[in-house]
């Protein structure tokens, strides 16, 4: 028996996804007004020239190619070290195990600031400078438990009588993680690397304590928030950013979704 | 022995995978060896040189840190312009969880009993695009909706109701001489950005929840309200400690949010930002941080024993 959701119940989902939905779309509305000093509603006509201005602007290319790049190195760092990380958890029961799971939740279980702070008093105190390489390191730590949930959630499906069969049939361990784990938590550990780029990809409050003078995109847009210059280029890039965010996202989540049917489920 | 497998097949590789085979432990060490390293040495390394820092003080006259072991920087917390920080803070946090556990119980439940097919799929997106949008942009959505010429003031206009908005902000504490430099508007701000960190905790909490209980509440006679608070409310309560384990420790930590939205009165992560910054005083910046992550640490073995990590 399924009964109807009740009308309030409906109404009140609505509103919460509209509530959660709206704000992004009126950025998207501002990009194209033609007032620049003020955030004049409702606008008073629409322009498509800023988007013109905003592309031939260097820094914002500076600041994207800069945060690809973070992106990138931590989101990989993250895959080995996360997937490592629920391999280990979860083909076996070891001392500390809760431990380590605790570990890597931490990082974002700890408001960001602390993981900042903490971070640069420990490259004071080794006198290492602020570089591309402490950028990485910050987002690193943090996009581990990304990946980490991703494998995890995808090791417990994936059925030990497969890598026994595997073993049974003749395969090495080198050939049954080639031919048989690895296909099968391939999809978990693209969307988890996704997932981790993109929050890498976005990351700012660590940022601000680890990048010394450089400024990823969202430093510059922070800049922009605090002390606006550039209010039309600001809406540009932030709805260029949603954009950007948007695709890893959907992907993720198709990747995710059929590997719910993943071989060996059946237990 | 297989025959498939000749001499020749039975390489040094296959050797190295039999070793492995045989040596459960070893593989273990070497798969945990590098992430240890990464989080136990270079992270908490780091956390324990921050926390060291905060048994340090600052020399009042040089402004240099004073290397001895001292409890003077934690006394300086409980001075009354660092308590109300505090309690400020936690105040907020505490606001912003209820409010996000309100909000997100109607979409998570719609979401895990109605939502299908299609619906489902859209559902899962509508929640999880929010969640994975910039948090700067997020930021600034809202401030372009709360500045004074932007689209909440010119709706209230428009419906002759700004006399109702002039009387809400003319209200002590919450008000303020515009939405963006109010409480509210700080308060509107976390609730948007933390809410998604609410309803998917608590949608894996729902999903969990068999639909057999609730038709079982409702033919023993059970009203829908007893239904929800007897039955669907314990059920769901550990995903419900889940998400509020990031509503809160978000808002607690947070320095970006209040700074370019609200009053220019301070919360816990922008003191922290200041000690460390401008004023140059990082023990005290420290010791500030220590609150945050006592308040967690208590909050985080208080939703262990509650059973909240199996909703993660």
């Amino acid at each position: 028996m399924h009964s109807k959701a009740p009308w309030s119940l409906k109404i009140a989902a609505g509103l919460g996804l509209a509530f959660l939905h709206l704000p992004i779309l009126l950025i998207f509305v501002y990009a194209f007004t033609t007032e620049e000093k003020s955030y004049q509603w409702p606008p008073p006509d629409f322009t498509l020239k800023w988007f013109g201005v905003a592309w031939e602007r260097s820094d914002v290319w500076e600041a994207l190619t800069l945060s690809v790049k973070v992106a990138s190195i931590s989101t990989l760092i993250a895959l080995v070290l996360g997937t490592l990380c629920a391999a280990a958890v979860s083909r076996t029961r070891f001392f500390g195990r809760e431990t380590i799971s605790l570990l890597v939740i931490l990082p974002i279980a700890l408001p960001g600031i602390i993981t900042g702070i903490a971070l640069r008093s420990a490259f004071n105190l080794a006198e290492i400078p602020f570089s591309f390489w402490t950028i990485v390191l910050g987002h690193a730590t943090f996009c581990i438990v990304v990946v980490y949930n991703n494998a995890v959630a995808r090791f417990r499906r994936l059925s030990g009588s497969l890598i026994e069969a595997s073993m049974d049939l003749g395969a090495n361990s080198f050939q049954t993680f080639r031919y048989v784990i690895l296909p099968n938590i391939a999809t978990a550990l693209l969307a988890g690397g996704m997932l981790a780029f993109a929050l890498s990809f976005d990351e700012v409050i660590v940022t601000t304590f680890t990048a010394g003078q450089q400024s990823t995109l969202p430093i510059w847009m922070l800049e922009e928030l605090v002390r606006p210059r550039q209010r039309p280029v600001t809406n540009v890039v932030a709805v260029m950013v949603v954009l950007m965010t948007l695709l890893p996202i959907i992907a993720a989540y198709y990747l995710t979704r059929d590997g719910e049917h993943s071989a060996g489920q059946g237990k | 022995m297989n025959t498939l497998v000749t001499p020749h097949t039975y390489s040094r590789l296959a050797r190295l995978s039999d070793y492995l085979w045989h040596h459960p432990k070893q593989v273990l060490i070497a798969m945990l060896v590098l992430p240890v390293l990464w989080l136990g040495v270079v992270y908490l390394g780091s956390l324990a040189t921050l926390l060291i820092q905060s048994f340090f003080s600052i020399d009042e006259f040089s402004g240099l840190i004073k290397h001895e072991w001292t409890l003077k920087t934690y006394q300086e917390l409980f001075v009354p312009a660092n308590l109300d920080i505090i309690l400020r803070t936690v105040l907020m946090a505490a606001l912003v969880t209820i409010a996000s556990a309100i909000l997100a119980f109607p979409i998570a439940y719609y979401a895990t009993r109605y939502a299908k097919g299609v619906w489902k799929a859209l559902f899962y997106i509508g929640i999880m695009l929010p969640l994975w949008s910039s948090y700067l942009v997020k930021i600034y959505a809202w401030k372009l909706i709360l500045a004074r010429e932007g689209i909440l003031n010119w709706l209230f206009t428009s419906l002759h109701l700004d006399g109702l908005l002039n009387v809400y902000l003319a209200l002590p504490v919450v008000g303020g001489s515009s939405l963006s430099v109010s409480y509210t508007g700080t308060f509107l701000v976390f609730v948007y950005v933390w809410l998604p960190f609410m309803i998917l905790p608590l949608q894996a909490a729902l999903e969990r929840v068999p639909s057999s209980l609730l038709e079982a509440s409702a033919d023993l006679g059970a009203s829908a309200w007893q239904t929800f608070r007897h039955v669907l409310l314990p059920l769901a309560l550990p995903g419900l400690i889940a998400g509020s384990i990031f509503t809160f420790s978000l808002t607690l930590g947070d320095y970006i949010i209040p700074q370019i939205i609200g009053s220019s009165r301070l919360f816990i992560g922008q003191a922290v930002y200041m000690q460390q910054g401008t004023a140059g005083n990082i023990p005290l910046a420290a010791a500030f941080s220590v609150v945050p992550i006592v308040i967690m640490g208590i909050y985080l073995w208080l939703a262990k024993r509650a059973g909240a990590f199996n909703a993660l």
